[in-house]
């Protein structure tokens, strides 16, 4: 006990010397931008411009860092393909089903405007042409850099007029960012940088994480005591590594129980992990650090997601999509709080803010399923099928209890083949879902188009997938308190877990009722002889 | 004529007032922790409770050390001597103002009823207590020990709650008994200022 108390007086005085050294590295720099790196980019011959068009800009870009491209070439950003450590299966958005928008494949010039390249316009993209990395979504220091969201990662070369399909009315002029500037002002990405896309994953803002959205931009250290400027200012690549441009950590596969701690600089440069800074007893009190061993640190530490005032989607019904109003137009209807909360498009919504994660154990292994499986395994008692199952129980060393946004949703599947299908959804042609709003055209022409045998048969499936709760750390104060855990409420947050004792949830009925039995017999015991010596010296004082 | 003996020493008041004090401090949080009712709230319990336990193993190291340096712990022998005595007293006696089988000496201070009770809590209760409880205040360490092999918490935890129940029904019967002195209070006074009043003796 005292040992342990040493050790993390220890580990408080090295993690604090770590964030007043991050900090120093992030005050602003006073004067020019220069003043923190050793290269002022708006002054190389190379960047002069004027360049039209995103991939003059790498060709600028690469012509010094000669080694980049090949590297950005290889991550995930890039291939959008990766094998799970826990399964072994090929997964990446070109693989893993999901219950929001679906498959890139047949709708990809709207889906690679979050690419880290150019032109990925159908199955035909050529991944070995360097020219076609994007550097500046990820490099980008002025905030004006946008990829256009139908121009297969391009940003708009001219202004254009542009009118959201699911509202509101009207059209838009969108202007053109300006190239140069932006190409002479790139430095390490920020929080908006990787925002632009992981912010708006699932199509808009808030959509798919939970605890992505944003709000995350500029929070509040309520919200976000890490990436707060209050807080300690960081922005994600100070967790999410990168070496050689290939990011650490993954929501495939989060790493479940981290017991190699602190990352030194001897170590492998991946601080995807809480116990990468924190170390692996950073509490005061041993008995919070021992909780380590079967509960992930967010579990405590985030205590609700979606707070930053943007709500998430929680649910999404595909089957209900196609809608039409009295004029014969497709049918949005927003909720009290301006959400769309019905799309022809899209089908009903229903969204959540402040929400309370659901808890699961967690081993490091997640059963994705693919849009190539057979369901018939990923089917859980309940008939839903569960996209991601995430492994893990009480008895076994790697689990640890997790928090989890789980998203439920309603979407199409082959009823004869019994897998799920790619749904072409948009393209200006006459099968897009978008535009004509016929689920037996589009999935026929998804299908088609990813060279998938399909019966010709769909129905709608019930589902239900597990999103990794690990952003939105509140600062300590705001930390779950025990006993929302350690109660008997039936509403405790870990009513879903029961394969372990629980002080102060569980106990024996037949100890308590013995015990019970014990005490009330105890002092009935005393009560009555108590009782009977009053009324006998009484009756002996009358009789004298 | 009731006498007055000098029968409980400065030391062992001292003792008997502060483990009161921490035993009913550990029987509420306790039984908070345990779920019964919400006070504190848990987690304040639990750092109560465990604060109280080592407390407690502190004053019973120097109890210890005093026992045996005064030679007091002789007064926890048992003896079977006039146990039928004593029960007779207590389940009859005491209502026909019969004289107390036993005469409270500085040498003798325990009746016989009250050494098998001081036994029983010694050789059982306390064991049970105090290593469940130890077992569960180190429940993070018993992988590194090698315990959790034949161990589980829910094991501990309820071996923990049964000696619990069995302290806290021990307590109110120590309470009660403390009642059937020479006077209402002759017990407690003596507990508070050392001297007792023994009744007269027949």
């Amino acid at each position: 006990m005292f040992n342990q108390s040493w050790r993390s007086i220890a580990v408080a005085w090295f993690g604090c010397t770590l964030l007043f050294g991050a900090q120093a590295a992030q005050q602003p720099p006073a004067g020019p931008v220069a003043a923190a790196t050793t290269a002022d980019h708006s002054k190389l011959e190379a960047l002069k411009g004027p360049f039209k068009s995103g991939p003059e800009v790498t060709k600028a870009c690469l012509s010094c860092h000669n080694m980049a491209g090949h590297q950005v070439m290889k991550s995930i950003h890039w291939t959008w393909e990766g094998k799970s450590p826990g399964t072994g299966k090929t997964l990446g958005k070109k693989w893993a089903a999901n219950n929001f928008c679906g498959s890139p494949l047949s709708n990809e010039p709207r889906c690679t405007s979050c690419h880290a390249g150019y032109g990925w316009t159908d199955k035909n993209f050529d991944f070995t042409n360097q020219d076609n990395v994007d550097c500046l979504a990820c490099h980008d220091t002025t905030g004006g850099y946008k990829k256009f969201a139908t121009n297969a990662g391009h940003p708009l070369y001219e202004a254009r007029e542009y009118e959201p399909m699911e509202g509101p009315p009207g059209k838009k002029q969108v202007q053109a960012p300006d190239l140069t500037k932006i190409a002479q002002h790139v430095g390490k990405p920020g929080r908006a940088n990787c925002g632009a896309c992981h912010f708006n994953g699932g199509g808009g803002d808030a959509v798919k994480h939970g605890d992505l959205d944003s709000s995350l931009k500029n929070p509040s250290r309520e919200l976000d005591v890490h990436m707060a400027k209050d807080g300690a200012n960081m922005v994600c690549a100070d967790c999410h590594t990168f070496n050689a441009h290939q990011p650490s950590g993954s929501r495939y596969a989060a790493n479940p129980k981290d017991t190699h701690g602190l990352d030194l600089p001897k170590d492998d440069h991946n601080r995807a992990t809480c116990e990468s800074c924190h170390g692996l007893a950073p509490h005061k009190e041993a008995k919070i650090n021992h909780h380590a061993n079967k509960v992930a640190c967010q579990t405590c530490h985030i205590p609700e997601f979606a707070r930053g005032g943007v709500a998430t989607k929680m649910l999404w019904d595909w089957s209900t999509a196609g809608k039409m109003d009295a004029d014969g137009k497709p049918l949005f209807v927003k909720d009290d709080h301006g959400h769309l909360k019905y799309s022809a498009a899209k089908g009903d919504f229903k969204y959540g803010e402040n929400v309370r994660p659901e808890y699961k154990w967690y081993n490091g292994v997640v059963q994705q399923v693919t849009i190539t499986d057979k369901l018939d395994g990923f089917v859980t008692k309940d008939g839903v099928l569960e996209l991601n199952r995430v492994e893990g129980s009480a008895g076994d060393p790697n689990a640890r209890i997790w928090p989890f946004k789980v998203m439920h949703g309603k979407q199409p599947y082959d009823t004869e083949n019994n897998t799920l299908v790619v749904n072409h959804v948009f393209g200006d042609d006459d099968t897009a879902l978008w535009k004509h709003y016929d689920f037996a055209k589009s999935i026929k022409a998804g299908m088609d188009y990813a060279g998938l045998p399909y019966s010709g048969k769909f129905g709608f499936i019930e589902t239900r997938m597990n999103w990794f709760i690990t952003h939105m750390v509140a600062p300590k104060e705001k930390a779950v308190p025990c006993a929302e855990c350690h109660t008997r409420s039936a509403d405790g947050r870990l009513a879903a877990i029961t394969d372990i004792y629980l002080p102060g949830r569980d106990r024996n009925p037949w100890v308590d009722l013995f015990g019970g039995l014990a005490i009330v017999g105890a002092i009935g015991a005393g009560a009555v002889h108590g009782l009977v010596r009053i009324i006998t010296r009484r009756r002996k004082e009358n009789t004298q | 004529m009731s006498e007055r003996i000098y029968i409980y020493k400065r030391y062992e008041r001292f003792w008997h007032w502060s483990q009161a004090l921490l035993i009913i401090a550990m029987m509420i949080t306790g039984f908070e922790v345990h779920g019964s009712y919400t006070l504190l709230g848990f987690g304040d319990a639990v750092q109560w409770h465990t604060l109280a336990a080592w407390t407690l193993l502190t004053l019973w190291a120097f109890t210890i050390f005093w026992q045996f340096t005064t030679g007091e712990w002789r007064q926890y022998l048992p003896s079977l001597k006039n146990v039928a005595a004593m029960i007779k007293y207590y389940s009859y006696g005491i209502f026909v103002n019969s004289p107390h089988p036993f005469h409270k000496t500085a040498l003798q201070k325990h009746n016989p009823l009250q050494r098998l009770a001081y036994l029983a809590l010694l050789a059982v209760i306390s064991p049970l207590i105090w290593g469940s409880g130890l077992l569960y205040l180190f429940y993070g360490d018993w992988s590194r020990l090698g315990l959790d092999a034949w161990l589980t918490l829910e094991w501990v935890a309820v071996a923990h709650t049964l000696g619990a129940f069995l302290i806290t029904a021990f307590f109110f019967i120590h309470v009660y008994l403390t009642t059937t002195g020479h006077t209402m209070f002759a017990h407690i006074k003596a507990m508070i200022t050392g001297w007792e009043e023994v009744g007269d003796h027949h």
